[in-house]
């Protein structure tokens, strides 16, 4: 589990609009990278790219190159539906199925992958899931109620628990926060912190604090100019982007100084 | 003890704005106007069909009693209604999923449009169709499937020369209710969140698979609603029944032979104009069954759609 990202000149076009500009980075296995920047600069773009869920864009398409290990992930051959359950993802607004159960949620990704697992290889798989989601102990008592009863909070944690339980080799995480209040918010990056001992975890946030306090690694994302295409301006080490960028765009951002 | 005098409870009754009050009123009168006429219906219903209900058997026609006058027009009705909703739900459904989520954005909007015009064509023009142009092309078909699949009480035959036959009119009953499920169920498939499609293929879905997570369970309440109303079109569909199926027989579940149960509209319809006296209480009365279904059935969609509200996705 766990493995590197290699992205090389990616440029994300929707239709004949780029939206995004050559984008080079490693992603580093068994840590935290944080992808910071203005609104509408690409930085979400850029991270659906990394499992391939922009492609449910009409017309939308990439150039360059996304390598996991050693596979590229947009080889001639590769299925985008096995790229996702390798790259799990986690979004801004929780998203349980409201059909379901929160057991069967946790297990809606273990039915695709294994159909015929055992009932009791099952359950372990949803404990195992629900525990290292930090949710076993308040839902253990009522699994087949519907995951939309849950809170806020709870729901996103369910849906970690979800895209941890087909055991993927990397996590995507999409402003996971942004509509959680801060005890939830606490509670799912320590669940981060937890999570990286075994999964490449890359995060979108608005929040730069949230930024610095969890990832190792920081990228900022800008806008080249109105009406231009995001780039990455630069991506280093969290603790010196936050104290000594070599970028002035990157200073301005996290001080809060704009143009 | 010092007695206080309170003060009466003030009453905080904040004024309300005529517009407000005409609104409310015209909204609440229509709601109670719909079930006037119900009751309206009802009442008709049941007073007409009084003396039916109360009349000896031998005065019924048939001569055999109210019962066992209405029971092969039930049956009919029934069994015709049920199976065009088995061959016309799944194709609903495979052609809603169709247009929001294979076809490329021309297509589906064509196809819906064609749809929808289908829901237009007066029940009329489905006679004729089903008369004249379906009837005669199920002839063959018909006599093959007796002859091979003769041990299926369905296609038991000897099939009809017509082409007539109890299965013409369940396609023609299919087709009928078809637009109006697609119309219902397409409209359910379009508001799929999102948020949930993409749930599904995060973790892995095939377009199929993440049809059966997010879109079929999000859509049911609406298939099983879509389903009862076209079952009561087809329960009560009255004029293509009456013209394609050549009813003579009484109850069997032979869907190809020229012994056909008649439907309760059709045979209304048919048998009206030649009636007096008793016999009309007696086809009122058959109405009267007839509208108990369709109540019955509509009651139970309900619930079966509030089973599971739980789980709905609208919470």
């Amino acid at each position: 589990m766990a493995k590197r990202i290699e992205v090389k000149d990616l440029d994300i076009y929707y239709d004949k609009f780029l939206a995004v500009q050559g984008v080079s980075m490693t992603i580093q296995p068994r840590s935290v990278t944080a992808l910071i920047g203005p609104s509408g600069c690409g930085k979400s773009t850029f991270l659906r790219t990394l499992n391939r869920m922009h492609e449910l864009v009409p017309n939308a398409r990439v150039e360059g190159s996304v390598v996991m290990d050693d596979d590229d992930l947009y080889g001639p051959n590769v299925d985008p539906v096995n790229v996702r359950r390798q790259i799990g993802m986690v979004f801004q607004r929780a998203n349980p199925f409201p059909t379901m159960s929160i057991y069967d949620n946790v297990a809606a990704g273990l039915k695709l992958n294994n159909k015929r697992l055992k009932k009791s290889d099952m359950d372990g798989l949803v404990e195992r899931s629900l525990k290292s989601a930090n949710l076993w102990e308040e839902v253990k008592d009522r699994l087949h109620k519907p995951g939309s009863g849950l809170s806020g909070g709870q729901q996103q944690r369910l849906c970690i628990a979800r895209a941890i339980a087909v055991q993927p080799e990397v996590l995507l995480m999409d402003e996971p926060c942004s509509a959680l209040d801060p005890i939830s918010t606490q509670a799912i990056e320590d669940l981060m912190l937890e999570l990286k001992e075994n999964y490449t975890i890359v995060i979108v946030t608005h929040n730069m604090q949230q930024a610095a306090r969890v990832s190792d690694t920081t990228g900022f994302f800008n806008l080249q100019g109105v009406g231009k295409p995001g780039e990455l301006v630069e991506i280093d080490e969290t603790t010196k982007i936050f104290s000594t960028p070599s970028q002035k765009a990157t200073e301005d951002y996290i001080s809060g100084r704009f143009g | 003890m010092a007695s206080t005098t309170e003060a009466p409870p003030r009453k905080n009754r904040v004024p309300r704005r005529p517009g407000d009050r005409i609104f409310a009123g015209v909204s609440t009168g229509s709601g109670v106007l719909i079930l006037v006429a119900l009751a309206g219906v009802a009442v008709f219903l049941v007073t007409e069909a009084w003396p039916a209900l109360t009349a000896s058997a031998e005065e019924i026609p048939g001569g055999e009693g109210l019962v066992l006058y209405i029971w092969p027009l039930l049956f009919g009705t029934l069994i015709s209604a049920v199976l065009a909703l088995v061959i016309a739900v799944p194709l609903a459904v495979a052609i809603a999923l169709f247009i929001t989520h294979y076809a490329p954005r021309s297509i589906a909007r064509a196809l819906g449009y064609i749809i929808d015009l289908l829901a237009a064509v007066p029940s009329i023009i489905f006679g004729l169709w089903g008369m004249n142009v379906l009837a005669p092309i199920t002839v063959d078909p018909a006599s093959w499937l007796s002859e091979h699949l003769g041990w299926i009480p369905f296609f038991a035959g000897p099939p009809s020369s017509t082409g007539r036959t109890m299965f013409v009119a369940i396609l023609v009953l299919a087709v009928m209710v078809l637009p109006i499920i697609t119309a219902v169920v397409r409209e359910a498939f379009m508001q799929t969140p999102q948020l949930h499609q993409e749930a599904a293929l995060a973790i892995g879905a095939t377009r199929w698979e993440m049809i059966r997570m997010a879109a079929l369970p999000f859509g049911r309440s609406s298939i099983i609603g879509a389903s009862m109303l076209g079952l009561g079109r087809a329960l009560g569909e009255t004029m293509a029944v009456a013209m394609v199926l050549s009813a003579s027989g009484g109850v069997s579940l032979n869907l190809i032979s020229s012994d056909n149960p008649p439907t309760i509209a059709a045979n209304i319809a048919l048998q009206f104009p030649e009636s007096s006296g008793i016999a009309i209480n007696t086809l009122i009365a058959s109405g009267l069954v007839l509208f108990a279904i369709t109540l019955a059935v509509n009651m139970i969609a309900r619930a079966v759609i509030n089973r599971r509200k739980d789980f709905d996705g609208a919470n």
